[in-house]
């Protein structure tokens, strides 16, 4: 660039740290509440499609069917449909490097969700691992309510 | 459509690792005084700019509204100002949009994004996702890609050794082209030895963190010989959103991309894209998009990418002879580097990688985790 000499060049550190509440939607409401206090994970099904939706939505995006009332419970244990090993450290991370971030496609849902996968090398990872939701012994309030997912049956 | 648009000039700074002694608006002031230089164009409210479109992005730029700390170093007080928040190729787009419909003959098009500033681009990438099902979880741009990485790799074959080609003719044609980060050049080895950040994206699968500014004049083709007399035509635009959530979209099926590309096809008259587009740049944020986005676009079969490389495509096509984004752009202007290239290229400007007898060439954009929202562009000599 032109004026490329650095001198009088000052750096401010600065920090954007602004909380937040986030209303989570009525649909979204229910199916927080739900899993924290039944420990169950609810989707919505659509008529039209027969598609299981998790996490649920109130609108079917492909037949633009209302869906917000056709709640079905959906399995707590399922399938990894694809998985990251994550190995870099970061503050929006979950967990200390290595670990794993699935997608787990819960039985009886038509969408596989994202989630944590622990109690397994991450190295032994494989598509179509049998997992099963652990929950938080307190509740989050959140999605982490959810803990993690873990494989049902010892790894190889 | 009774008019036609083209752009009349481009301007850029280098794209670099931290620009960390500019402020982005100083780097946008030397696009700007480049366009103004090269065009001669004013800011009378009969002839010159009465709308400007600038790019930017709140979470990089840290405030909100960041058009509003720009808006005076692009020319856009006491007139029109829109600012697009996603890749910047959608700028350009929409400023087509205004020329074709005759709502104003000349617009200016600013995009800046400043990577650097940031601790973590990964964090800020983060904060695209909500916050009830995916933000907690720790998903960003680089691990929603490594799924789809991991996807494609295992319906098509492409393996560490494909990626690892992509990564060394990415930084020997990014050492080509004016502009272009400086990255060292790498064996194929060494990108395979490189560590694995999130599998199966290596480092150098990744696009490294990277300062840029660059600015458009765009204009209706009948004035455009006020500006220049190597004018390029745009003839082309389509974009497509994609389902949001990761698991609600097969993530190799490239259903946004078709979309887009039909789009853009259908306005600028291409039917076979394999043989009508002369040079394609692709916005690889990863070493595995570039034969993934190249099927998409058509050039190439589905599942068919791997062996498309094989075959020599990557050169036989033209594709990303910039060295893509994968050699170093920031994300919001992927796109806007791309039809920047695009450019040079129809100019016969690009130097080196100069192809000859250019007549066509397309510049895609993409937005959101894994190509959620793609954006294609269609430029003409």
């Amino acid at each position: 660039m032109k004026n490329s000499e650095e001198s009088d060049s000052y750096i401010i550190h600065g920090k954007l740290a602004l909380p937040y509440t986030y209303f989570a939607g009525r649909t979204g409401s229910t199916f927080l509440t739900t899993l924290r206090d039944q420990r169950i994970i609810m989707g919505v099904k659509c008529t039209a499609c027969n598609r299981v939706f998790v996490p649920p939505r109130q609108t079917c995006e492909r037949c633009m069917a209302d869906i917000r009332s056709q709640w079905v419970t959906v399995e707590s244990q399922g399938k990894v449909v694809n998985h990251t090993v994550i190995r870099y450290q970061d503050k929006h991370l979950p967990r200390k490097p290595p670990f794993v971030l699935a997608m787990i496609l819960l039985n009886g849902a038509d969408t596989p969700m994202t989630h944590i996968l622990e109690g397994v090398n991450p190295d032994r990872v494989v598509k179509g691992m049998e997992v099963a939701a652990v929950f938080s012994p307190a509740t989050t309030n959140t999605l982490l309510d959810i803990d993690h997912f873990e494989p049902v049956a010892e790894p190889p | 459509m009774t008019r036609n648009v083209s752009i009349c000039a481009m301007a850029q700074i280098k794209n670099q690792p931290a620009i960390w002694q500019h402020r982005f608006q100083g780097m946008l002031m030397e696009c700007f005084e480049s366009i103004m230089e090269q065009t001669q164009v004013t800011f009378d409210m009969d002839t010159g700019l009465r709308n400007v479109v600038t790019c930017s992005d709140d979470v990089f730029d840290a405030r909100t509204i960041s058009d509003a700390a720009v808006t005076d170093v692009v020319g856009a007080h006491f007139r029109g100002e829109e600012k697009v928040a996603q890749d910047g190729i959608s700028a350009l787009g929409y400023a087509m949009a205004c020329i074709l419909s005759g709502h104003d003959d000349l617009i200016l098009v600013m995009g800046h994004c400043k990577e650097s500033q940031s601790e973590s681009r990964n964090m800020c990438t983060n904060l695209s996702f909500d916050p009830f099902y995916s933000r907690p979880l720790g998903l960003d741009y680089l691990n929603a890609a490594a799924f789809q990485a991991r996807a494609y790799m295992e319906e098509t074959g492409l393996t560490d050794a494909h990626l690892a080609d992509i990564v060394v003719r990415s930084r020997q044609n990014g050492a080509h082209t004016r502009h272009a980060r400086e990255n060292e050049q790498v064996t194929a080895k060494e990108v395979m030895a490189s560590p694995l950040v999130a599998d199966p994206i290596r480092q150098m699968h990744h696009y490294p963190v990277t300062d840029w500014a660059v600015g458009f004049l765009l204009c209706c083709e009948e004035r455009a010989h006020e500006f220049t007399d190597n004018p390029v035509r745009l003839t082309g635009f389509g974009s497509c959103m994609d389902s949001y959530f990761l698991g609600d979209r097969d993530l190799t099926a490239h259903f946004a991309l078709k979309k887009a590309c039909a789009r853009a096809y259908t306005m600028a008259g291409i039917t076979d894209p394999e043989k009508e587009l002369d040079l394609v740049e692709l916005n690889d944020a990863c070493a595995y998009q570039l034969p993934l986005w190249a099927e998409g676009i058509g050039i190439t079969g589905k599942a068919r990418g791997p062996k498309w490389m094989e075959a020599g495509g990557m050169d036989k096509h033209h594709v990303n002879l910039s060295g893509g984004m994968l050699n170093g752009n920031p994300l919001m202007l992927g796109g806007l580097a791309r039809a920047a290239y695009g450019f040079t290229q129809l100019q016969g400007t690009a130097g080196i990688n100069q192809v000859t007898g250019l007549q066509r060439a397309l510049a895609h954009g993409t937005t959101g985790a894994a190509g959620q929202h793609h954006a294609v562009l269609i430029l003409e000599k």
